[in-house]
């Protein structure tokens, strides 16, 4: 697929290297001559110079003949403007980042008049995610499939856990719900497992459960689970604002600490409800003052990461019950494991993820469409949502006679309002969603692929 | 400094190379050239053998950085001339081996200068290979590697080897995959071949002498099956060759323009107005002086264009021994040597992108020394030329110069005449062939000391690879580790 992506900025790059490598033929934009002379030194992809919203640069990229066109500079307005030229250009999909919630509301209902495919907002879907985090704070993490129906949860065995040593096929016995577990991390390892998998204090299990099961699951593993009732946020980004919103409508107090004055004032009149604290969230003085020790949780969202991380290591090491860090620079992530960053969102992964969803499913309309993709264990398993198209030869057989390709799975079945976790006997039927967990270098585009010749 | 994946290029060029003489081997084998068949057979197994090296040292990472980009196309292009110069030798062709890699050199390097005194002599299977070393040269042995070769998705190491093979200030890819624009030009490439074969095979050439033209033309070489060049073929044939060396002369994204029918931004291509206008206007100077000579206007007209296009696309085809040419037409034609043909196409030279960013840039300077305050950008075709691309020119030149002048030092070691030296140099370096004097259209270049072939040998790559890639070959800090 031709595609062009205006703006190589954190996102626009991440999304630049992973179209790249899933084959598509990329181009792309920038008014900045450095960053694209890096992108052409490393990438296969061709780069254009300029204002990726005149019509001029877009023709030089060649948009009136690319499938669709990206648009993730820093300016909303610039993005809205390019995708509107995109359109009117004759590119059929176009997709913004915009994120001043005002104007995505205002566009919402006009997205088909402007050609938009897909506003994205990086901030408000970290804000989300951070937020289902702490509704269940015992998750490491949390995908959703099938419109909310299925989860993916990531879960760590302490090492008092009763469930030490315990073989698969036992497993749905001991948590007495219906779950199954689709990956497991073991220290720098993952496995997609079968049932004769033993399972070890330290491990990270993805579990793929309903979500009505959720909080039985979480009983039965033998995790004590907390209801957090107040939250500290230190740094007052936009991704705050939303969260702080998020948590305060649902009732959990917000503590929030922000080191600039006018900020501050912005953020207070916008939540009245929130404590606001003018101070520097780095500052382990400011920290023990405002009660840092008592929080329930801690979610670190200033703009640098090492801030990030340093307080995420000092939160940790009081033993506060649940602590967040925003990410932004992902590349370092398998080092920062068990160093007291266990629960880690970068905003860039997530806008990255949404768009590569949709890039897929438009990749193949025929055979099963993706739905949802999520990529877990540090992007090296993705689980993807397929809808099931009709006349395939895999409808109707029991699923003990298909045989699926090393390192793939089959999580979840949704048939109308049931959802199944499938064993031997189940069978797929046309019209299901099915979740399909694999290694991410499978790189599965089709429902078709997961099956061996 | 990743030296096993430079070894597995080499290894896959010469892969590459043992495929290609296949043919030649079975046109020696069915022609009963029994020594030739030798030579060509021991090669192929040779290149097989040596290709299997990087099994045994297999690169640990698949990264190529500026660095080896340009090592790995310079010692490629010499591997390939040392491997592909063994069939003339072992075939017992040319007894000399510094001969032998002279006329591959300049063969892979499409100049067309030959060592050769009676080219007739030749088995068919060799002059196949001769002939068709100007067809693998011309648009690059590398960039066929790229076109065929299976690369890992979404990386991009191997930009910076098409950049240093390919010719010209600025390479672009066509398309944003390097590998589907390596395969558009080749099938471009191929395609302006064959039907140049079709077009010689309607004016009653036999095949075998279609197809030599053919590869001599589209890579813009010049080597020619028959002694006199050209000569004694007929006007037609003579006519199609010219046409469709000046198309080989032209920047092959002009052709993926016009197939895409984007006729506008072909207009606009100030390089191709150039190239055009300066052919046109030499064309008629030299019609006009050599009118005397030749029966008619049509005649002389017909062997002006022949030569203009032959020496601008740095070909060296000759209709014509247009040493015996007055001095002006001579110097129009030394000139044109230097110009050559246009960036990014199978000719030599300076090219005329070169050649017009350096007047656009004297301009401005001289604009600059008039108006100290005034600031001023390069532009060509609508687009401001980065500063970088115009140093680089300028550097260029003076490199091309430097060797230039150094090379004529060393052929005048022989004392040949000063016409004779210069020329042979220029002819070599710009990748023409025919010089003037003793290197003339009907001379050769037999008569050179072996120290002077091995200088214009290295001249010859040293032009074909636009000159930074064979200098960074005697460079100790381009060879240093990390």
């Amino acid at each position: 697929m031709k595609i062009v992506i205006v703006g190589d900025g954190k996102v626009g790059s991440a999304l630049t290297v992973q179209l790249a490598k899933e084959g598509h033929d990329v181009v792309v934009i920038d008014s900045n001559k450095l960053v694209l002379a890096e992108a052409q030194q490393s990438l296969d992809v061709n780069v254009v110079h300029g204002n990726g919203a005149t019509i001029r640069v877009q023709n030089q990229a060649g948009v009136e003949e690319s499938d669709l066109l990206i648009a993730a500079t820093s300016a909303d307005e610039t993005n809205l403007l390019c995708c509107i030229t995109a359109h009117k250009l004759g590119c059929a999909h176009t997709i913004a980042r915009v994120r001043d919630p005002e104007y995505y509301n205002q566009l919402y209902d006009w997205k088909d008049e402007l050609g938009l495919s897909m506003m994205i907002n990086p901030e408000l879907s970290t804000a989300s995610e951070i937020f289902r985090l702490l509704q269940y704070p015992s998750f490491l993490r949390r995908d959703t499939f099938a419109k909310g129906r299925v989860e993916i949860v990531e879960v760590e065995l302490k090492s008092d856990s009763p469930l030490d040593g315990c073989m698969l096929y036992d497993f749905i016995k001991r948590v007495k719900v219906q779950v199954l577990v689709c990956a497991v991390q073991r220290e720098n390892q993952v496995y997609i497992p079968d049932g004769g998998f033993q399972l070890r204090a330290g491990d990270r299990l993805h579990v793929t459960a309903p979500s009505s099961n959720l909080a039985k699951l979480i009983r039965n593993l033998g995790i004590t689970q907390r209801k957090i009732r107040d939250v500290m946020i230190i740094g007052g980004s936009r991704i705050a604002f939303y969260l702080a919103t998020e948590l305060l409508k649902n009732g959990v107090g917000v503590k929030l600490i922000e080191k600039d004055t006018a900020r501050c004032d912005e953020l207070s009149d916008l939540l009245p409800k929130a404590t606001v604290i003018h101070g520097d969230g780095s500052d382990r003085n400011v920290l023990d003052t405002e009660g840092l020790a008592q929080t329930d949780a801690v979610v670190t969202l200033t703009d640098f990461d090492e801030e990030n991380l340093i307080i995420s290591m000092y939160a940790n090491f009081l033993g506060i019950y649940k602590v967040i860090t925003k990410i932004n620079r992902t590349e370092f992530n398998e080092v920062l494991t068990g160093k007291g960053i266990d629960c880690a969102v970068s905003p860039k992964d997530l806008c990255c993820s949404g768009i590569v969803r949709y890039v897929r499913a438009m990749g193949n309309r025929k055979g099963g469409s993706v739905t949802a993709l999520h990529r877990i264990v540090e992007d090296r398993v993705e689980a993807l949502e397929f809808q099931i198209g009709r006349n395939q030869p895999y409808l109707g057989q029991p699923l003990m006679k298909l045989r699926l390709k090393p390192g793939t799975l089959i999580a979840c079945i949704n048939r109308r309002a049931k959802t199944i976790i499938p064993s031997g006997g189940d069978t797929i039927e046309a019209g299901d969603s099915v979740i399909v967990v694999a290694a991410a270098d499978r790189a599965i585009q089709n429902f078709s692929d997961i099956f061996a010749d | 400094m990743n030296h096993r994946m430079i070894l597995r290029l080499i290894c896959y060029i010469l892969r590459v190379e043992a495929v290609c003489l296949l043919p030649s081997l079975g046109i020696s084998f069915f022609r009963g050239e029994i020594q030739a068949a030798w030579g060509t057979g021991i090669t192929i197994a040779l290149a097989g053998v040596l290709s299997l090296s990087t099994f045994l040292l297999p690169p640990k990472d698949k990264q190529i950085l500026a660095r080896e980009g340009f090592l790995s196309v310079a010692l490629c292009w010499v591997a390939v001339s040392l491997v592909g110069a063994l069939p003339f030798f072992l075939g017992g062709a040319i007894p000399s081996y510094i001969d032998c890699l002279f006329e591959t050199v300049s063969g892979f390097t499409t100049t067309g200068a030959s060592i050769l005194t009676e080219i007739e002599g030749l088995p068919l299977g060799l002059l196949y290979w001769r002939s068709f070393t100007h067809w693998l040269g011309g648009m690059g042995v590398l960039v066929f590697l790229l076109a065929v070769m299976p690369m890992g998705k979404g990386r991009n190491s191997l930009l910076h080897v098409m950049r240093a093979e390919s010719p010209g200030p600025q390479v672009d890819k066509l398309v944003p995959k390097l590998q589907n624009s390596a395969k558009i030009l080749y099938a471009i490439y191929i395609g302006l071949t064959l039907l140049q074969v079709a077009f010689l095979l309607a004016g009653g050439m036999p095949l075998f002498d279609a197809l030599t033209t053919a590869f001599g033309t589209a890579g813009t070489g010049g080597f020619s099956i028959k002694n006199d060049s050209l000569m004694s073929y007929s006007p037609y044939l003579q006519g199609v060759c010219t046409v469709f060396m000046a198309l080989f002369g032209i920047n092959f994204s002009i052709f993926y323009l016009l197939l895409l029918r984007q006729f506008h931004k072909v207009l606009h291509n100030q390089e191709l107005w150039l190239y055009l206008g300066v052919m046109a206007a030499s064309i008629a100077v030299i019609t006009w002086d050599i009118f005397s000579l030749y029966q008619g206007v049509g005649e002389a007209l017909h062997q002006a264009a022949f030569q203009v296009s032959s020496i601008m696309t740095t070909t060296g085809f000759a209709t014509a021994d247009f040493n015996q040419w007055p001095a002006l037409s001579k110097t129009v034609l030394v000139v044109l040597m230097f110009i050559g043909a246009c960036a990014g196409s199978t000719g030599g030279g300076v090219k005329a992108a070169r050649v017009l960013l350096l007047c656009k840039s004297g301009r401005r300077s001289v604009k600059r020394m008039l108006r100290p305050r005034s600031v001023a950008q390069v532009h060509m075709d609508g687009q401001t030329v980065e500063e970088e691309v115009i140093q680089n020119t300028h550097s260029y030149l003076a490199l091309y110069l430097a060797i230039l002048v150094v090379s004529t030092l060393f052929v005048a070691l022989d004392e040949f005449s000063l016409e004779t030296n210069a020329t042979a140099v220029i002819a070599c370096l710009n990748n023409i062939g025919p010089g003037l004097d003793l290197v003339g259209p009907m001379g050769n270049f037999s008569q050179f000391s072996p120290l002077s072939k091995l200088v214009l040998t290295f001249d010859m790559l040293a032009g074909r690879l636009e000159i930074f890639p064979m200098i960074m070959l005697f460079l100790p800090m381009a060879w240093r580790r990390g």
